[in-house]
């Protein structure tokens, strides 16, 4: 019998949850009765809901402190990646009103499905149990099924919803039954005492490992790796830009971390087991988001196999397997989230004349003549995610790096350098085709000015300038990446 | 010394390319603003490099001016300071920049506030590369000077300039990021980032090959090595006359000055033992390149052709190991950013007037414009090594102690000068001198003033160094006998030769300076 405090403590411990449960409802209520032209104070009202849920995180146990009879966990870690977490979904909210409005696809149910997705992510980071990863992970992922179709009188929409329907669920399924063959060998769900159970290497036996490899595989479906990637250009066209903004964003940073999670929290004494399916994970990520991205004209599948690249870099932190790796990988996550968040917002700034959005990478040519800050916005977001050094996107490579080099492993890092020349080739593409061709008809004037604050605030971060938020960034992330160990 | 001054020569282009960039005003005022800001920001830098100069204790090989920030905790953190190598280097670099302003400000006339701006933040990066002490800090400017060069070739290059900067872009990545993981694996070993600390780190035997071999791929590519040279002469034709100048006078050193800081004191021992690569890439390139500049047709192309082959020898005197051809490498460097800059420059006068490279459609400009003549001879007798020009000092040490370290070796580099005499008077020959019908040509006007102004200063200098080349070598003294005494332990014996040096040249010590 459970106490009536612990229950308080628990409900305490998942407030950030609880408060994001009960504001889904009260914006469901109110877009309910108010209808669908409600939907920009409602959006207000909804990202009032996550500041005030991420106001919380301060005050929430984040000591490792376990609730719910060990199913739930507020840790460093967890914190950290709520934060990307809810500013990820908050700005999402707030960037597509105006595509919104223009594309007759003003419908108050949009924050309302950010909020359930970024409350299933709350609780895929906060998981200490392969269920409640279940359980989080299925609400977050329902969620973006609905909201990849949401444009659903434009077929394109509808099919991107439905494939990524069908997949994900088929990796849910691979997922559930890597879970229910570690249930079945080892007797837990635990993380805890998974993690007391399997220790050093041929202490796992097979149907342990063969859980823990459909698990890894369910997962990288949900951060997008090769080789269960294939959703991911066809989602990011299909769908809303908005709604790719955000896939592209927050989802994968909870992914990752629950990735994270599972692997080191649970699975940490088979270290050398996993290593070897995220090594070449990583690595296939690394090569085909390099090399899918070339012949890619429309920018927003360019930015898909820019995302399947970018999850290779970030594996590779994990696959040292140590807390410098983790550390780099959250801090990978961070800014990356700000990296992609910011083109997405630039591609949103493609519009043409009747203000329909454009989405071929040839309109972009001489975009430098036409729109030179937009112009400057895209060259910052592309080298740095090429991580050209002084950007800020290069530390984050940077850091995986030398953790993969820490942990000696050195060819690795050598494919990961290699693969990283190759992806320059193609954002170095949006570069030339911004600045060296001859003027495209010229965009539509910038019709958000909270759109181009967003927008201007991601490039600034992204310029050398960011490099400030490089000490504060990587001591939080590295508090983070200690809880875990 | 309190003032931050290498803090403020580092970041006040950037501050002028903001100011540029941002300046408000119609196309016209902000093309005036973008010329006027950007001379008047490289003239202040040369005051500032001056009085670096001047201020500048030549008696010692350690660090002045340091300055130290840790602002980028964990990886990096803001640290400067200059040795006499970083400062002739430096003073290189202020010194050519006000003349690629100049040499810019009628010729570019398409987004011309975009192009300084350009400019200036090349500056900011190349400046930092000399002052960087710590590893990543000099990584990131190293790196970071690809974005600015690739705008720079690609807007306002020539017709295949799309070509010539992404493979300028993607070689000089490719060759970089294995001296990242090398640079990466060095701090994990020795626990720091700090240049000077690393400078006096023993590496274990059996990885300095790796680092070295790792730091070469970047080098090589810089600098450039033949067989990675490729991408020289197409980035070279396509940029623009100042792109061409802060590429062959500045860019290039960046291979060499990293051979110096890096290689050299850093892996003495994989220096020696693979010393034999880099002895047979640079006689290969100087002989080859010279060959290849032979038969160029287009000005710049054959400039740069000779460009390879002078970065062959600053190679071939470092990895002598001695005095003589540390010394001569360095000042080869200083000599030829100063005369393949100003052969660029020359090009690029004859380029304005007549918008072709093609040396064919030269000829007989001796007549029209004497001025413009005196100036080419000048610097072409500079690259080929003349007596009383700085090329001959270069050419001179590096011979010297290449001969001093193996006459075979010698025997090869020498075939390059005689190599480069040809093209470079031949090249002098189809361009000035014999007759004339053309009547664009011949209409050609005479050396303005503000091509005079450009070249004049660069002709001085030149002269200076040659015939008074004291004050250069004075700073790379300290340095070199320094990097010489990391090497000294395991320096080789004189290897086999065909004429015994020592009996000819009895003062020339091999080893480090005494």
């Amino acid at each position: 019998m459970i106490a009536l405090t612990t229950v308080a403590a628990s409900v305490h411990l998942a407030s950030v949850e609880t408060i994001l449960a009960a504001g889904v409802f009260v914006v469901l209520m109110l877009g309910v009765f108010r209808g669908d032209r409600s939907l920009v104070p409602l959006t207000w009202v909804a990202v009032g809901i996550l500041a005030l849920a991420g106001a919380h995180l301060a005050v929430v146990p984040a000591g490792g402190a376990t609730g719910f009879g060990g199913l739930y966990i507020g840790d460093a870690f967890s914190t950290f990646l709520k934060v990307l977490i809810l500013g990820g979904a908050g700005v999402s909210m707030v960037l597509a009103l105006p595509y919104l409005q223009r594309s007759a696809t003003a419908r108050f149910e949009y924050p309302v499905l950010l909020m359930l997705s970024a409350l299933g992510m709350c609780m895929m980071v906060s998981a200490n149990d392969l269920l409640t990863l279940y359980v989080g992970l299925e609400l977050q992922s329902l969620a973006a099924y609905v909201l990849a179709a949401f444009h659903r009188n434009e077929a394109k929409s509808s099919e991107a919803g439905l494939k990524y329907f069908v997949l994900g669920a088929l990796a849910s399924g691979i997922l559930l039954y890597g879970i229910s063959l570690v249930y079945g060998f080892t007797g837990t769900t635990s993380f805890a005492t998974l993690h007391g159970l399997v220790r050093g290497a041929g202490a796992a036996d097979l149907g342990t490992l063969i859980g823990l490899v459909f698990i890894l595989s369910g997962l990288a479906f949900k951060i997008s790796a090769v080789p269960f990637h294939m959703w991911t250009p066809d989602v990011y066209e299909g769908a809303p830009t908005p709604v790719a903004a955000f896939f592209a964003g927050a989802p994968k940073a909870a992914a990752m971390g629950l990735l994270l999670r599972v692997a080191v929290a649970a699975f940490g004494g088979m270290t050398f087991d996993w290593r070897q399916i995220v090594t070449f994970v990583s690595i296939a990520s690394m090569l085909l988001g390099a090399v899918g991205a070339i012949g890619q004209a429309n920018i927003k599948r360019l930015l898909a196999y820019s995302s399947i690249n970018n999850v290779g870099f970030a594996l590779i932190g994990l696959a040292a397997g140590t807390r410098e790796g983790v550390t780099g990988v959250l801090f990978y996550m961070a800014v990356y989230l700000v990296m992609t968040t910011g083109s997405f917002l630039a591609v949103l700034a493609m519009r043409g004349a009747d203000g329909e959005p454009i989405e071929t990478l040839a309109s972009l040519n001489g975009l430098s003549r036409t729109r030179p800050g937009l112009a400057a916005a895209f060259a910052v977001f592309m080298f740095s995610l090429a991580g050209i050094p002084p950007l800020l996107g290069f530390w984050p490579k940077f850091a995986v790096f030398q953790a993969a080099m820490d942990a000696q492993l050195y060819v690795l890092a050598v494919v990961g350098v290699v693969a990283s020349v190759i992806g320059a080739y193609y954002y170095l593409r949006v570069v030339m085709t911004v600045y060296f061709a001859d003027p495209a008809p010229a965009f539509a004037p910038a019709d958000s000015r909270v759109n181009t604050a967003l927008l201007a605030i991601a490039a600034l971060f992204c310029s050398p300038l960011g490099m400030l938020a490089i000490t504060p960034l990587v001591s939080a992330a590295s508090r983070a990446a200690t809880a875990l160990f | 010394m309190s003032l931050p001054i290498l803090s403020i020569l580092i970041l006040l282009p950037l501050a002028g390319a903001a100011w540029i960039l941002l300046a408000p005003g119609s196309d016209d005022a902000r093309a005036t603003n973008g010329r006027v800001t950007a001379l008047a920001v490289t003239a202040l830098e040369l005051a500032l490099g001056a009085g670096l100069w001047l201020n500048f204790d030549t008696s010692t090989a350690a660090f002045q001016f340091v300055e130290q920030v840790d602002l980028f905790a964990p990886f990096l953190s803001w640290h400067l300071g200059i040795d006499g190598i970083a400062l002739m280097l430096i003073m290189l670099s202020v010194f050519l920049m006000p003349l690629c302003i100049l040499a810019s400000w009628t010729s570019i006339q398409k987004r011309v506030p975009e192009y300084m701006a350009a400019f200036l933040l090349m500056e900011t990066l190349m400046l930092g590369v000399f002052a960087a002490q710590d590893l990543f800090l000099f990584y990131l400017f190293f790196e970071g000077g690809l974005i600015p060069m690739y705008l720079i070739i690609g807007i306002w290059g020539g017709a295949r300039r799309i070509y010539a900067s992404y493979k300028f872009f993607l070689y000089t990545l490719l060759g970089s990021v294995l001296m990242l993981l090398a640079m990466i694996y060095m701090t994990g070993v020795a626990h720091t980032t700090d240049i000077p600390t690393l400078l006096t780190f023993n590496f274990d035997p059996s990885v300095q090959t790796w680092l070295w071999l790792a730091f070469f791929a970047s080098f090589a590519v810089k600098m450039p090595m033949w067989p990675v040279h490729t991408w020289l002469p197409d980035a070279h034709v396509e940029a623009p006359t100042a792109g061409s100048v802060i590429l062959a006078g500045v860019l290039l050193k960046l291979g060499g000055y990293g051979f110096v800081r890096f290689s050299l004191p850093m892996f003495p021992l994989a220096s020696l033992n693979l010393v034999w690569i880099v002895a047979v890439l640079s006689v290969v390139a100087v002989v080859y390149t010279s060959l290849v500049a032979l038969v160029q047709t287009d000005m710049k192309k054959l400039i740069a052709y000779s460009s390879i082959a002078h970065m062959a020898f600053v190679t071939a005197g470092l990895f002598v190991f001695n005095t003589q051809g540390v010394e001569g490498g360095i000042v080869m460097m200083l000599s030829h950013g100063l005369v393949s800059g100003a052969l660029f420059l020359c090009v690029g006068v004859i380029y304005d007037r007549l918008h072709t490279r093609e040396i064919a459609a030269y000829g007989g400009l001796a007549n029209t414009m004497p001025r413009y003549a005196l100036f080419f001879l000048l610097f072409t007798m500079a690259s080929i090594g003349l007596p009383a020009t700085s090329g001959f000092v270069a050419e001179f040490l590096v011979l010297l102690g290449v001969f001093a370290g193996s006459t075979w070796l010698a025997l090869g580099m020498t075939t390059g000068i005689i190599l480069g005499a040809a093209y470079m008077l031949w090249l002098y020959r189809r361009v000035i001198f014999g007759t004339q019908d053309r009547a664009d040509v011949l209409a050609m006007p005479d050396l303005n003033r503000r091509e005079l102004a450009i070249l004049l200063p660069i002709a001085l200098a030149v002269l200076w160094m040659g015939i008074y080349p004291e004050p250069f070598l004075r700073p790379l003294r300290a340095p070199v006998a320094n990097i010489l005494a990391r090497l000294h332990p395991v320096a080789p014996a004189p290897p086999h030769r065909i004429v015994p040096t020592l009996r000819i040249l009895p003062a020339l010590p091999t080893g480090p300076a005494q």
